[in-house]
């Protein structure tokens, strides 16, 4: 019996150890295949800024961009901020490309990947200001709202944004 | 007094005219020519197409993964369109510094590669892409014979998967003015690669 328990608790530790360690896993990263599916991360209405990052492994300026936006998990504001991290990667190379990426980049947000190629049906639905490219930033908190089309080059122009929020 | 009315009717002015002034080329306007080095070495403009009955201008690149999507489908469109009248016209607008692999000499290899049928030109001093308005590779303007903008934006409505296309928006869109009627939809939206500009 006891040895059944000292088991138990150490399975409990090796699985805690994991979540510590936050290796990237295929399952880690939800897909999306239709965007009407995603699109309620753009509607939450409480007290947190909510940030929404499109982006690719294969785009350069959103691969220079991110850390920056990584970086805000270290700041501090009036509010609790939620980033989530849109990869328009290819679903064949989330194991292959998407989740190295991950790893190696040690990212903290949350990640998920839409795979939702009538680009057309669904892209003014984000902003109808958008034209497509990437990356581009929503940062909102109830109706307060800003979308930028271009990439960002500090973290600082990001908390400048997110302290506008009220 | 006069001023002061001079001013308060000029300055909501200037708020109007610049949205317009920035945003590129709209359906109905009249495209600019240009004159832009090919990949052959020589110069080329839209009034060197003497015979077009309009004009597939597709900016496009070597290094995003939409533009090289595209790549075959370019070359269909053209092999298509061009004995109709209406050539594929691809142009680079990014800035080679900032984007490797979209250089004048890459332009050649992979035109070399893909055996492009036409024109590849290079917008090296970039000043030909924001007077369309292009924000992304591949981003098309499909002009009439009077270079009037008739349709912009995706070749058709899947990038990623060819085969499960449902609409052609450039072919539609050419049946159309072929037709004499307004394409529709005029505009499309895509993903793309944002274009890549000198520092």
């Amino acid at each position: 019996m006891k040895y059944k328990q000292l088991i138990i608790a150490v399975i409990m530790i090796l699985i805690q150890l994991n979540l510590i360690g936050q290796e990237w896993k295929v399952d880690d990263v939800v897909v999306y295949e239709k965007f009407d599916d995603l699109e309620e991360i753009f509607y939450q209405n409480n007290d947190t800024i909510q940030l929404i990052n499109f982006w690719a492994t294969w785009c350069g300026p959103c691969v220079k961009e991110l850390p920056y936006i990584e970086e805000l998990h270290e700041k501090e504001f009036n509010f609790p901020l939620k980033i989530t991290l849109v990869s328009l990667d290819f679903a064949k190379k989330i194991d292959t490309k998407l989740i190295p990426f991950l790893n190696k980049k040690e990212i903290k947000s949350e990640v998920v990947l839409l795979n939702d190629s009538k680009t057309n049906q669904w892209i003014d639905k984000v902003d109808p200001s958008w034209s497509g490219s990437i990356p581009i930033i929503v940062i909102y908190k109830g109706d307060q709202r800003f979308f930028f089309e271009q990439e960002f080059h500090s973290t600082q122009e990001l908390v400048e944004i997110i302290q506008k929020i009220k | 007094m006069t001023k002061f009315f001079s001013f308060s009717v000029l300055i909501p002015l200037l708020f109007f005219a610049l949205p317009n002034f920035h945003g590129g080329l709209h359906i109905g306007d009249k495209a600019p020519d240009f004159s832009l080095k090919s990949i052959n070495g020589n110069y080329v403009s839209l009034e060197d197409f003497e015979d077009a009955k309009g004009y597939i201008v597709t900016f496009t690149c070597n290094h995003c993964p939409y533009a090289v999507f595209y790549e075959d489908r370019l070359v269909d469109l053209h092999n298509k369109y061009a004995p109709m009248g209406y050539p594929v016209i691809a142009i680079n607008p990014n800035d080679p510094d900032i984007q490797p692999g979209d250089s004048y000499d890459d332009m050649i290899v992979r035109a070399g590669e893909k055996a492009f049928p036409f024109v590849y030109l290079f917008d090296s001093e970039q000043k030909v892409y924001p007077q369309y308005g292009a924000t992304k590779t591949p981003h098309v303007y499909l002009l009439d014979k009077d270079k009037i903008v008739r349709y912009i934006g995706a070749i058709d409505d899947n990038a990623r998967e060819p085969e499960e296309v449902t609409e052609r928006y450039v072919e539609n869109a050419i049946a159309a003015i072929e037709a004499g009627k307004n394409p529709d939809p005029a505009t499309t939206k895509a993903i793309g690669c944002s274009i890549k500009v000198k520092k």
